[in-house]
C-alpha cells in the first residue's frame, strides 16, 4: 500500500513538473527520487512499517510475495531510470509526462501483483496497458512508432475483452470475484469455469507475449523508441508474469489438470519459436524482442511447475532476465546502428561497457556464474520436481543452447570483427552504473542468497 | 587448504592479470603464477598429504542443497599434477610468441587452470557444472580471439557443442538430485543412490553426451579437428593435453559409481562399439593428414578411444591403466605440440609437404622430438607402453565383455595404423632432404629446450619406475570398482 500511494502521488506530481519546473535536469531529479522514495517505502512495507492504512475491503492482499516482487521491479526501473533517464529526454517534447506514464504503470504493476479480486487484476492489467499505448507511440513523427502503437492497441483491446469475458463467465459460475473462492473442491468444475479459465490463460499469454499469441511482439518492440522497449520487455513483461501466476495458483491452483497441458504446450511453443526465430534477424533490437519471447517461455515453466522452487524461481529470474535486458538495451540505445555489424570492434573503442555486455549476454544465455544460469537452473529444477513434463525440460535445454547463437554473435561482433562501431556520447557515471550492475549479476550468479536474504528473512 | 590453495591461485591471479600492463609483465606473472600453483600440487602430494590438507567444504547454497565441497584424492592428485605440470610447460614454450592483448590472453589462460583444477577437484555436482563451464568460456576467447583464420567458426561450432552436451548433463544432474532423500547434490549421496536400471539408462544418457563431447567419442568429435587447427597452439595444448581429460574423469568419478549398470550395461557395447569405430576411423584420417595438428588431432581421437573402452572393462588392472594413460597422454601429447609450435613458429608452416630434413639443421631438437613421437606410440620403456599394456590386459582379462576377441585386435590395429602415421610424421618433418624453406634453420632454443627435456624425463621416469604412480590411484580404481559393485549386488 505504501507504494501504491507514493506512487500515484509521485504520477501527479510529475505531470505538473513538466509546467512547473523549466530545467530539464530537474525533471529528471525529481522522477528517480520519487522512485527511490517508493522503493525505501516499499522495503519498509516488507519490514512490517505501513505508512497508509486502509481498508480494501479484501481486495488487495500485500503478502510477502508481492513485496518481495515490488521491490525487485521498483529497483530494476530504479536502474532503467539511472542509466537512461536521459534517453527519454531525446524521444520527444513531453519529457515530464513520459516519467508520469511510467508511474502509473508502477501503480497498475503493484495492483495487477498484489490483487486477490478478479476486478482488480482488471484494473491493474488495463492501468498497466493504457499509459504502454502511449509510451509505444511517444516518437509521434517516426511511422514505424505510430504503426506499432496502433497495433499494439488494437490487439491489446482484443486481449482485454477476452479478459472480461473470461472474468464474467467466471463469476457467472463461481458467484464471486474474490480469486480464493472461485472453485470449491468437493464438485467438478463447470463448462463456465473451464471457458473463463481459457479465455483468460489466452489473453494473459498475449500479455506476457507467449507464442502463439506473441505476434504483435516484435513489432511494437521494435517501433516504439529503444527506451520504451527496454521497459516494456523487462518490467511489465514481469508484472505480466506475476499476474498470470498469481492468478492461477490462488485461483485455480487446485484444478491444474484442467488447464496444465495446454500451459506445457505454450511454453513449448514459446521457446522454439522465440529461440529459433531469433536466429534469423539482423537488428539487435529485434533479436531482443524475440529473446524476450524465449526467455518468456522459461518463465512459463514456473506456471507449470507451480512449487516452491519455482516461486523462489520466477523471483530470481525476473530479476537476472531484467537487469541483463535493461543493462543491453542501455548499451544498445548508445549506438549509432542497431545491426549486428553496428557492434563491430566494441571492444576496442569501449572495453568496460563492452565486458559489460558480456556478462549481460551470459547472462541472458544462462552460462554459469552468472545469475541467468541460477535462475535458468531454478526453473529446470522446478519442473523435473514434479515428475511429468520431463520432455519440457529437454526441450528448453536445447533452445538453451539455441539462444547461444543469436547471444554470442552479438559477443563475436564486439571482440573478434574489426569496426568503428559508432556510438553516441558516453558518460562516466553510465559506465560505471553499468559495471555495477554487472559485478551484481555476476554476484547474484555466485551467491543467491543475496536476493532470497530478502524472501526469507 | 592445498585443495582451495589449486584453485584459488590460477583464479585470482588470472583475475589480476586483466590489469596488468604490458605483455611482458603478464608473461612472468603467469609463469610465476604456475610454479607456484605446481609447487603447491606437489606439496600436497608429498609433504602435505594429511587428508586435513586436502579438502574444504563450507556451505554455499544450503536451500538447494548444495556447498562448495572439494577434495584431493588419488585420481585427483594425478590430473591436478597433470594439470600443474602443463601450464608452466606452455608458457615456457611459447615465451617468445608476441600476443596481441598479451595481459588478457595470459589471464584467460590462468583462469582455464583454474577451471580445470575445480573440475578435478569438485564433490559436489553442481560446483562440479560450474567449473565444467568455467573451463570452457575462457577457452572459446582464446580460440576465437588469438586463433588461425577460420577461428571464428571453427570455435563457434566447438563452443555450441560442448554446452549443448553440458546443459543435458545439467538435465541428468537435476535429475539425481531429485532422487536422493535430502535433495543434496553432494557426491557421497549419489553414491549411496539405488537406482531403477531404465531410469539409470535415461540417466546415463544425458550424462555421457556431455563427456563424450568433450573426450571426444566417435559420433561427437567432428569439432577437434578444427578446432584444434584454429586455436593458438598454447591454448590446443590446453585442449587436448589436460581438457580432453575431463571427459574421461568425469565417467570415472560422476558415472561408474553413481550408474554402474547402465555405465556397464552401455559401456560394454554401444560405447565400446563407437569408440573402436572412431579409433580406426581417426587412424586411417590421421594417416592421411598434411597438417602436423590436424594428425594429432586424430591421433587423440584414437588413443582416446582406447581408453574410452578400457574404463568400462570393470577390472582394475584396465582402470588403473587409464588413470596413468591420462597422465601419460598429456605428457605425451604437449610434447608433440611444442614441436609443432617450434616448427611453425620457425618456419611458417605446419605442412607435411613443405618440411624435410630438419635433422641436419636441428638436431636436438630431432632427438627430442623422436623420444617423444615413439613414446606416444608406446615403444617400451616409454610412458604410454605402461599405460596401454595395462589397458589391454584390463580389456582382455575384462569379467564383462563378451566381445573382447573382436575388440582387442581391432584396437591393437591402431595401435599399428598410430605408429604408421606418427612414424610418416617424423620422417617427412625430420628426414630427407632439406628443401629452400628448410635450409636456413637453426636448432630450438633454451627455454624450448628445457621444456622438452622436462617432457622427455617425464616420459622415462613413469616408462621406467610408474610404481608411484599406480599406487597413487590405486584407492581410487579400487573404490570406484568396489562401489560399483556394491551397488549391483545390492540391486540383487
Amino acid at each position: 500500500m505504501n507504494a501504491l500511494i507514493i506512487l500515484a502521488i509521485f504520477g501527479v506530481l510529475m505531470m505538473f513538473s513538466g509546467l512547473l519546473l523549466k530545467q530539464k535536469s530537474l525533471i529528471r531529479l525529481l522522477a528517480i527520487a520519487g522512485l527511490f522514495i517508493s522503493l525505501l517505502a516499499n522495503i519498509l512495507e516488507t519490514r512490517g512499517i505501513h505508512f497508509f492504512s486502509i481498508h480494501t475491503e479484501g481486495m488487495l492482499n500485500f503478502d510477502r510475495f508481492a513485496l518481495f516482487f515490488n521491490s525487485i521491479l521498483l529497483g530494476c526501473t530504479f536502474i532503467f531510470f539511472l542509466l537512461t533517464a536521459k534517453e527519454i529526454e531525446k524521444v520527444g517534447k513531453n519529457y515530464a509526462d513520459y516519467f508520469a506514464l511510467i508511474f502509473f504503470i508502477h501503480c497498475g504493476i503493484v495492483l495487477a501483483s498484489s490483487f486477490s479480486s478478479l476486478l482488480i487484476l482488471f484494473l491493474g492489467i488495463e492501468i498497466i496497458s493504457i499509459p504502454l499505448y502511449i509510451l509505444t507511440g511517444s516518437d509521434k513523427r517516426n511511422l514505424k512508432s505510430n504503426e506499432a502503437s496502433l497495433k499494439y492497441f488494437l490487439l491489446g483491446a482484443f486481449s482485454t475483452g477476452l479478459m472480461l469475458m473470461g472474468i464474467t463467465l467466471i463469476y457467472g459460475e463461481a458467484g464471486t470475484f474474490v480469486v480464493n473462492n472461485l472453485h470449491s473442491v468437493d464438485k467438478a468444475p463447470g463448462v463456465l469455469l473451464i471457458a473463463g479459465i481459457m479465455l483468460l490463460l489466452f489473453s494473459m499469454s498475449f500479455k506476457v507475449s507467449a507464442a502463439p499469441f506473441h505476434f504483435w511482439t516484435p513489432d511494437v518492440y521494435d517501433g516504439a523508441p529503444t527506451v520504451f522497449t527496454s521497459f516494456m520487455a523487462t518490467i511489465v513483461k514481469a508484472a505480466g508474469f506475476i499476474a498470470f501466476i498469481r492468478l492461477f495458483y490462488y485461483g485455480f491452483g487446485n484444478i491444474t489438470g484442467e488447464w496444465q497441458f495446454i500451459i506445457a504446450i505454450i511454453t513449448a511453443l514459446t521457446l522454439f519459436i522465440g529461440n529459433i526465430t531469433a536466429i534469423f534477424q539482423q537488428s539487435v533490437k529485434r533479436m531482443l524482442a524475440y529473446s524476450s519471447i524465449a526467455q518468456a517461455g522459461f518463465m512459463m515453466m514456473a506456471l507449470l511447475a507451480m512449487n516452491n522452487t519455482s516461486t523462489e524461481g520466477i523471483l530470481l529470474y525476473i530479476t537476472a532476465y531484467s537487469l541483463s535486458t535493461i543493462g543491453l538495451f542501455a548499451i544498445l540505445v548508445k549506438m549509432k546502428d542497431y545491426t549486428f555489424d553496428g557492434f563491430n570492434g566494441f571492444a576496442k573503442h569501449q572495453p568496460l561497457l563492452a565486458g559489460a555486455a558480456v556478462i549481460f549476454l551470459l547472462s541472458l544465455a544462462g552460462i554459469p556464474l552468472t545469475a541467468g544460469f541460477i535462475s535458468k537452473f531454478y526453473m529446470l529444477k522446478a519442473v523435473v520436481q514434479t515428475g511429468q513434463f520431463l520432455w519440457l525440460v529437454i526441450l528448453a535445454v536445447l533452445m538453451a543452447a539455441v539462444s547461444v547463437y543469436y547471444y554470442f554473435r552479438v559477443i563475436q561482433a564486439m571482440y573478434f570483427k574489426e569496426g568503428a562501431a559508432p556510438t553516441l556520447e558516453i558518460s562516466n557515471s553510465f559506465k560505471w552504473t553499468i559495471s555495477i550492475v554487472a559485478v551484481f549479476i555476476i554476484l547474484a550468479g555466485i551467491f543467491p542468497q543475496l536476493i532470497f536474504h530478502w524472501f526469507y528473512f | 587448504m592445498i585443495a582451495l590453495l589449486l584453485i584459488l591461485i590460477p583464479l585470482l591471479s588470472g583475475v589480476g592479470a586483466f590489469f596488468l600492463k604490458g605483455g611482458n609483465n603478464a608473461r612472468v606473472w603467469a609463469l610465476v603464477s604456475s610454479l607456484l600453483t605446481l609447487i603447491i600440487s606437489l606439496l600436497g602430494l608429498t609433504v602435505l598429504n594429511q587428508p586435513g590438507n586436502l579438502q574444504f567444504r563450507v556451505d554455499w547454497m544450503p536451500e538447494i542443497g548444495s556447498s562448495f565441497s572439494i577434495r584431493l584424492d588419488g585420481m585427483g592428485q594425478l590430473l591436478c599434477l597433470l594439470t600443474a605440470i602443463s601450464f608452466p610447460l606452455i608458457f615456457i614454450t611459447t615465451w617468445n610468441h608476441v600476443y596481441k592483448n598479451a595481459h588478457n590472453f595470459f589471464a584467460l589462460m590462468l583462469l582455464s587452470q583454474a577451471g580445470l583444477m575445480g573440475v578435478f577437484l569438485a564433490m559436489d555436482a553442481l560446483v562440479f557444472y560450474f567449473f565444467w563451464e568455467l573451463a570452457l568460456i575462457p577457452v572459446y576467447f582464446l580460440c576465437s580471439a588469438w586463433g588461425g583464420e577460420k577461428r571464428i567458426a571453427a570455435t563457434f561450432k566447438f563452443f555450441i557443442y560442448t554446452f549443448v552436451g553440458s546443459l543435458i548433463m545439467l538435465v541428468g544432474i537435476i535429475y539425481l538430485q531429485s532422487l536422493t532423500p535430502n535433495h543434496s547434490f553432494d557426491i557421497s549421496t549419489f553414491y549411496k543412490l539405488v537406482i531403477l536400471e531404465k531410469t539409470q539408462g535415461w540417466i546415463f544418457l544425458f550424462m555421457f553426451i556431455a563427456f563424450a563431447i568433450k573426450m571426444p567419442v566417435f559420433p561427437f568429435h567432428s569439432w577437434q579437428p578444427d578446432t584444434y587447427e584454429q586455436s593458438p597452439t598454447a591454448t590446443t595444448m590446453v585442449l587436448s593435453g589436460v581438457m580432453v581429460k575431463m571427459g574421461l574423469f568425469a565417467v570415472i568419478r560422476w558415472l561408474l559409481p553413481v550408474l554402474p549398470d547402465a555405465s556397464f550395461g552401455y559401456g560394454e557395447t554401444t560405447v565400446t562399439i563407437f569408440a573402436v569405430i572412431g579409433m580406426i576411423y581417426a587412424s586411417l584420417l590421421a594417416m592421411r593428414q598434411n597438417d602436423m595438428k590436424r594428425l594429432i588431432a586424430y591421433s587423440s581421437i584414437a588413443h582416446i578411444g582406447l581408453m574410452v573402452i578400457a574404463i568400462f572393462s570393470e577390472s582394475e588392472i584396465g582402470m588403473q591403466g587409464v588413470m596413468i594413460q591420462m597422465f601419460n597422454h598429456g605428457i605425451n601429447i604437449i610434447g608433440l605440440w611444442i614441436i609443432v609450435e617450434i616448427i611453425e613458429q620457425k618456419y611458417g608452416t605446419r605442412k607435411l609437404s613443405e618440411l624435410g630434413g630438419l635433422a641436419q639443421k636441428a638436431p636436438a631438437m630431432a632427438i627430442l622430438f623422436v623420444i617423444i613421437a615413439l613414446a606416444s606410440i608406446a615403444l617400451p620403456l616409454t610412458n604410454a607402453f605402461v599405460g596401454e599394456f595395462m589397458m589391454f590386459t584390463g580389456i582382455f582379462t575384462s569379467p564383462i565383455f563378451r566381445y573382447e576377441m573382436y575388440i582387442v585386435p581391432a584396437a591393437g590395429l591402431c595401435i599399428i595404423l598410430g605408429a604408421v602415421y606418427t612414424l610418416i610424421m617424423v620422417q617427412k618433418v625430420l628426414y630427407g632432404n632439406t628443401n629452400t624453406l628448410t635450409e636456413k634453420g637453426s636448432d630450438i632454443r633454451l627455454n624450448e629446450k628445457v621444456a622438452l627435456i622436462i617432457i622427455v624425463a617425464l616420459i622415462f621416469v613413469v616408462g621406467i619406475y610408474p610404481q608411484p604412480f599406480l599406487d597413487l590411484t590405486k584407492d581410487t580404481t579400487n573404490f570406484i570398482l568396489n562401489e560399483a559393485d556394491s551397488l549391483k549386488a545390492l540391486k540383487k
